[in-house]
């Protein structure tokens, strides 16, 4: 499609070539092709960048919705919808700190002119559930060092503690039966063909239906919640897993297999070790997964955990508490994800595949 | 290069009066030393069908029968698929035959074994254990403790030159290195016959030389059966008692032929009769030349889009 259409009279006869024979050709024309030869491609094979540009990416990445959050927070006539009466003025319904939307406000500041009374005063909001960065960064602060004003509440690192113990344990059930049985699965094709398809099954059935059921069961403490994390996780694990064994080498077992091994031995000492970095990076994502199932599993039965404390401080509007939790929920889980690529790749120095 | 003239002579033997079957004294004499030593390995009516996914069947193999004699050294060619990988994969027990027998020293193969060692393609080395433990990988899956295991291997290491390299892992080693390693741990658990599947294609001229040079001296100083699958037809007579010659569709054995290149081996013997008259012999045979005539290029297949006076040829 690219070249010139083949002249007919080209054809076994040498000639020149279509109209545009350039003056500089030495013993003869140099044919210019219809393509232009500069066209830049944004998209192709992914080359690593150099660490300057990935560290100034990576700042930038958490940097430009900062900055969206903090110019929508701090510049007064972008968005601010409401007002926050700072000065009710002769106002009876008003109080200072009320946030009341625009319109209102100007309505009472104009019936105020006309009847002669106070004026009220007031500055431009945002609503009360999006606060400013540093409200939520003190709140941040006080919320991990502090104890908290309500009587009845916990305090962020306390009730943090209790979800992660809830992740971990129910991870950890989950990995005990998912993770063996995964790997026989994708080293047996008659036991994955027996489990599997059931498994595939169950897996559409979103972890949080089974809610009640387990509450029935499991009483209305961390059973359920734990539950929940483990129906959750087990039957994607053991699919992923499978699929992963599935995925090794199968010359490393047949060079296993003329070499004497056979059966759990060969499980332990070749298919393990060989899947070794790509079940830890399995372990890696589910573990994310996990996470997700936690806002909810800790809903059921007695609120608890990191949820309890989001929707107490949800009830008490105390939005930038509640920012606070998310952020932490979020850096938790980073740390937690980066700690485990870092282990990962001194555990695994000869896999070179990207963490 | 000018197709003009169709090669189409039926006899493709070359031109020196040298007949690959002629063996010269010391030739015969090692054939028939070799032949008056045991079987190791016998292959009778050996054929392998797969099914397609029309339903219907592809024949594979087609009665494959072989004997060969205990430290024989018998290279496997055949144009592409002429199933001479499946044939090797049937002898270690990777694959299942349709039908036929495989035995090794009178023992019917089922299934892989330590009575056989492979050598693969590719790369198979274990990634995760050192050079040393991969060595002692098959002592220890038969039941050789840890450190017996270990000291073993380090004499095998020591056979192959790679002492030094105990302790590193495969991804620090070149191909030619991690090959060796591959060839010492297939050695390691004493099998009878070395299967060894186009062991050396992924290597650079270089050392495959050097690799095949190394293979010789193993195979001189250890009591061992190779059967190996080459592609190269030079490798092959350059390394072979016989040749098993297959062919495609189906893989049936074309020939059997005795190389009469006396031992021992080197590559200035490529220009001898003894070596060009079997190379000849094995191209007319892979290469048919009624093929030849059908791939080549007529010059007016590709139409002309420069200008005259512009020629680079």
């Amino acid at each position: 499609m690219g070249v010139a259409p083949p002249a007919s009279a080209a054809v076994g006869h040498p000639t020149t070539p279509t109209s545009n024979s350039s003056p500089q050709g030495g013993g003869g024309a140099r044919v210019s092709s219809p393509i232009s030869p500069r066209r830049r491609s944004w998209v192709g094979v992914a080359r690593p960048l150099s660490p300057r540009r990935r560290t100034t990416l990576a700042i930038l990445s958490f940097l430009i919705p900062l900055l969206a959050w903090a110019a929508v927070s701090y510049v007064p006539f972008l968005w601010h919808p409401l007002v926050e009466v700072t000065e009710p003025g002769d106002i009876a319904w008003m109080e200072p700190g009320m946030r009341v939307p625009k319109a209102a406000f100007a309505e009472e500041v104009a019936s105020a002119k006309t009847a002669g009374t106070a004026e009220p005063a007031g500055r431009p909001a945002n609503p009360v559930y999006l606060p400013a960065p540093h409200e939520v960064a003190t709140a941040f602060w006080t919320s991990l060092t502090a104890q908290p004003t309500q009587r009845d509440a916990i305090r962020l690192p306390l009730s943090l503690w209790h979800s992660i113990q809830i992740i971990a344990f129910g991870f950890l059930l989950s990995s005990l039966i998912g993770v063996p049985l995964g790997i026989l699965c994708g080293a047996q094709p008659t036991l994955a063909r027996l489990t599997e398809p059931v498994i595939e099954f169950v897996r559409y059935m979103p972890a949080p239906a089974f809610g009640a059921l387990m509450v029935a069961i499991l009483g209305i403490y961390d059973g359920p919640k734990i539950a929940i994390i483990v129906i959750g996780t087990f039957f994607q694990q053991v699919l992923v897993i499978a699929n992963t064994t599935r995925r090794i080498e199968p010359l490393l077992i047949e060079a296993a297999l003329t070499l004497g091994a056979r059966n759990l031995r060969l499980i332990r000492r070749v298919i393990v070790p060989a899947m070794l970095p790509q079940l830890y990076r399995d372990q890696r994502i589910l573990l994310g997964w996990a996470w997700t199932y936690l806002i909810v599993a800790e809903l059921i039965g007695t609120s608890s955990g990191i949820t309890f404390f989001i929707t107490q401080q949800a009830r008490y509007q105390h939005f930038d508490n509640v920012y606070a939790a998310i952020l932490i929920i979020g850096l938790v889980g980073s740390i937690t994800d980066l700690a485990l690529a870092w282990l990962g790749r001194r555990l695994f120095p000869y896999d070179r595949s990207e963490a | 290069m000018n197709s003009a003239s169709p090669v189409v002579s039926p006899v493709v033997l070359p031109i020196e009066a040298c007949d690959y079957r002629t063996q010269c004294e010391p030739v015969r004499a090692r054939f028939d030393k070799l032949k008056s030593r045991e079987v190791a390995l016998r292959v009778e009516k050996l054929t392998k069908t797969f099914a397609k996914p029309d339903g219907g069947t592809t024949v594979a193999l087609k009665d494959i029968d072989l004997v060969t004699h205990r430290r024989e050294f018998l290279c496997v060619v055949g144009p592409s698929g002429c199933g001479k990988s499946t044939f090797v994969r049937i002898l270690a027990g990777l694959e299942t035959s349709t039908s036929g027998v495989v035995s090794v020293e009178g023992v019917p193969v089922s299934g892989p074994g330590a009575d056989r060692g492979m050598v693969f393609q590719g790369y198979t080395l274990f990634p995760w254990l050192s050079v040393l433990r991969n060595v002692a990988f098959g002592l220890e899956e038969n039941g050789t403790p840890r450190r017996e295991a270990e000291r073993e291997a380090r004499q095998w290491l020591a056979l192959i030159g790679l002492e030094a390299f105990a302790d590193s892992y495969p991804h620090q080693l070149s191909g030619g290195m991690k090959q060796r390693v591959a060839i010492a741990r297939a050695l390691a658990t004493r099998p009878r016959i070395l299967l060894m599947d186009e062991p050396f294609s992924a290597l650079d001229t270089q050392s495959r030389a050097r690799m095949q040079a190394y293979l010789i001296e193993i195979w001189k100083k250890i009591d061992i059966t190779i059967v190996f699958i080459t592609h190269d037809l030079d490798e092959a007579v350059h390394l072979a008692d016989r040749i098993l010659v297959l062919s495609a569709h189906p893989g049936e054995v074309a020939e059997l032929i005795e190389v009469p290149v006396p031992r021992p081996r080197s590559h200035n013997q490529a220009l001898t009769p003894e070596f060009r008259a079997t190379r000849a012999r094995l191209d007319a045979l892979i290469h048919p030349p009624k093929d030849e005539a059908e791939e080549s290029v007529a010059p007016d297949v590709v139409t002309r889009m420069t200008s005259a006076g512009d020629e680079v040829e």
